[in-house]
């Protein structure tokens, strides 16, 4: 987008159909992020956080209404269009970190290099960058099931940001994680931010993400209720 | 060059849980080729044991002579025509003369045929020759079936009537020399083995026979053509054994489809399984942005790689066992033979041909590969997010 905006939704709809009834998940959504950004959507549970992140990462697609996210109207992507997008541009970071359990902690890192094609060379070269950014560089070989918490979703981090998307979707980060480890995942991802332009948007209810974010995007009962910018943040 | 790669890493990953599915689909393998090997090998044993005792090369039947039909036997003899006569003499040849008769085992009443055959013979693998030791006015042989029923044993004597070529009735003593234990059951129930010239005397059909059975792997092509006697190649003869084996095989038949379905249904299962065990990490690949059709592919390629790998472990342990049972032979007890109604001897040797193993394999590979596919469509219907918490829809 050329007026430096990397997400935008229009009147953005998401119902879920429920048997006979159905819930509004998002109700008539505008949002603007700009490159760059450190934002976050912030609300109770159920207000629609996980819904939003979905369809800007398009795993999903809205009801009504539209989402551009860099450059592409998620609503109108094929599959393979969307898969293509996550694949090129967006990371993901998940509450529950979703490592691949069979991996190492390279491979898991290597995964999307791999669906890009990167050259045995190039990927070497961008995991090295990935683990020192994450201070993982010395655990490359363990498993999955051989981290802590925290170092787990740091792996999650740099498999996230190891291709240099432009834009990372982490939902609910640090639901999983301790105080230390959650503002330690957070400053990582305030150097990432800062060194690198990624934009970040994340879905939290936790205070202590709260705090290191530039932008709070408030969500109640699927509607915008409140956004503001920290000064000084 | 992606998704082998994947799906190598995966299985390898996996771990014993890899090594059990293939494991179990190997056993599906070597069972299945075992029972099918055993089956081939009861054919050819039946085939062989057959020709040596009683098929030979073909035999020339006198017209009129139909082992079906016991009312034809009574005529059924005519002199040895001239070039069978020389194939006799050369040893190329044999002569059997059938005649029917009435036996009167310990007071009752038993109806036989009696056969003629030259104790010198050595087309067939009888054994005629203790006819020959023997000083008796008229020696006997006859199988342990026929034994058992008529209730004779060796050196029994029993009285035998028959009709001679003017139809008189003639009744005469012989002497059982021998009971012989035999496979082929047709030699030997209802049977009672003579001289052929002592029978030729009593019948009064002096040059006379019914059947001449030519040596085994006499061809065809060489054979005099006889007027009033029909050759009947081992081939039609066997077909009898043939049919009776196929028979025997429609049970092994059943089986194959059985095991087949079987290994299917564990491959499905186990498939069904990881999908929804590893949907979580599917939801995961699919957020990295790996497309559906990709996913497909991995899970189909795992699935077929460990059909793969269930046949490199089935050779492992299936070739050295399946080769010892061929060389070793099985021992089937003497009983399951006859019980079979086939000519089975107590050893029976599986045959593993080429096409049994290598078809059996190609055809397991592909079912696997097939069933692999099948419940990984339902991954082209999962969305991401459904995945991603766990839903399988
Ligand atoms: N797949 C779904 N099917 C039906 N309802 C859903 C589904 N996903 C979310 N919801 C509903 O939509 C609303 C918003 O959910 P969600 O986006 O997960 O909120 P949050 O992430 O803020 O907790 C909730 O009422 C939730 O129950
Ligand atoms: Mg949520």
């Amino acid at each position: 987008m050329n007026d430096g905006m990397i997400i935008r939704t229009t009147s953005l709809v998401k119902i879920y159909p429920l048997g006979e009834q159905s819930i509004t998940a998002l109700d008539d959504v505008n949002l603007d992020v700009r490159t760059g950004e450190f934002a976050g959507l912030v609300g109770p549970s159920g207000s629609g956080k996980t819904t939003l992140l979905n369809i800007l990462g398009s795993l999903d697609v809205p009801t009504r209404g539209s989402a551009e996210v860099l450059g592409e109207r998620i609503e109108t992507l094929s599959h393979r269009k969307a898969a293509d997008l996550r694949n090129r541009h967006i990371g993901f970071i998940f509450q529950t970190f979703n490592l691949l359990p069979v991996y190492s902690v390279y491979e898991n890192v290597e995964f999307p290099l791999l669906l890009l094609g990167f050259s045995p060379a190039a990927r070497r070269k961008a995991i090295q960058a990935a683990l020192e950014w994450v201070h993982l560089a010395d655990r490359a070989k363990s498993r999955p099931s051989q981290l802590s918490g925290g170092q787990s979703q740091r792996v999650a981090i740099a498999r996230a940001i190891v291709k240099k998307p432009a834009l990372v979707l982490a939902d609910e980060p640090t639901a999983n994680l301790d105080a230390e480890n959650s503002h330690g995942i957070l400053r990582t991802m305030e150097d990432i931010n800062r060194e690198l332009g990624t934009t970040f948007l994340f879905s939290t209810h936790d205070g202590k993400v709260i705090q290191h974010l530039r932008r709070t995007i408030t969500l109640v009962d699927g509607r915008v209720a409140k956004d503001e910018v920290r000064s000084g943040a | 060059m992606l998704i082998p790669k994947l799906a190598f890493k995966n299985m390898r990953g996996a771990g014993l849980k890899t090594w059990l599915n293939a494991g179990v689909l190997s056993m599906a393998f070597v069972v299945i080729i075992w029972t099918q090997g055993l089956y081939q090998g009861i054919d050819a044993e039946a085939s062989r044991a057959m020709t040596d005792a009683e098929y030979g090369g073909g035999q020339f039947w006198m017209n009129g002579y139909d082992p079906y039909d016991p009312l034809t036997l009574q005529d059924a003899h005519a002199p040895v025509p001239a070039p069978l006569v020389s194939m006799i003499d050369a040893g190329r040849a044999a002569a059997f003369l059938v005649v029917p008769a009435t036996i009167y085992p310990n007071g009752r009443l038993m109806s036989a045929v009696l056969k003629g055959v030259d104790p010198d013979q050595r087309v067939l693998s009888l054994p005629a020759a203790v006819l020959k030791a023997s000083h008796t006015e008229v020696p006997a042989l006859i199988g342990t079936r026929m034994a058992q029923s008529a209730g004779l044993k060796k050196g029994d004597v029993v009285t035998v009537r028959w009709r001679d070529a003017r139809g008189t009735f003639d009744a005469r003593e012989i002497e059982i020399v021998e009971v012989m234990s035999t496979v082929v059951g047709t030699i030997d129930s209802g049977l009672i083995w003579l001289p052929l010239e002592t029978l030729r005397e009593m019948a009064a059909l002096p040059g006379q026979a019914t059947i001449v059975v030519t040596a085994k792997g006499t061809a065809p092509g060489t054979l005099p053509a006889v007027p009033g006697w029909t050759f009947v190649g081992p081939d039609v003869l066997m077909k009898d054994v043939k049919t009776l084996v196929q028979s025997k095989t429609i049970g092994a038949s059943i089986m194959y489809v059985i095991l087949i379905f079987l290994a299917m249904l564990a491959v499905f299962n186990t498939q069904l399984l990881s999908i929804w065990r590893r949907r979580k990490e599917i939801g995961t690949i699919m957020a990295l942005g790996m497309p559906r059709g990709r996913i497909v592919g991995l899970f189909t390629l795992e699935g077929a790689l460990t059909g793969v790998l269930a046949a490199a472990i089935g050779a492992v342990y299936g070739i050295p066992l399946l080769a010892l049972t061929a060389i070793r032979g099985i021992g089937l007890g003497a009983s399951l033979g006859d019980s079979f109604g086939l000519a089975l001897s107590e050893k029976l040797y599986p045959v593993y041909s080429v096409l049994l193993v290598g078809g059996t394999t190609l055809l397991i590979f592909l079912v696997t590969t097939a069933v692999s596919y099948l419940p990984t469509r339902r991954i082209s219907r999962l969305k991401p997010t459904d995945a991603l918490r766990g839903r399988f829809s």
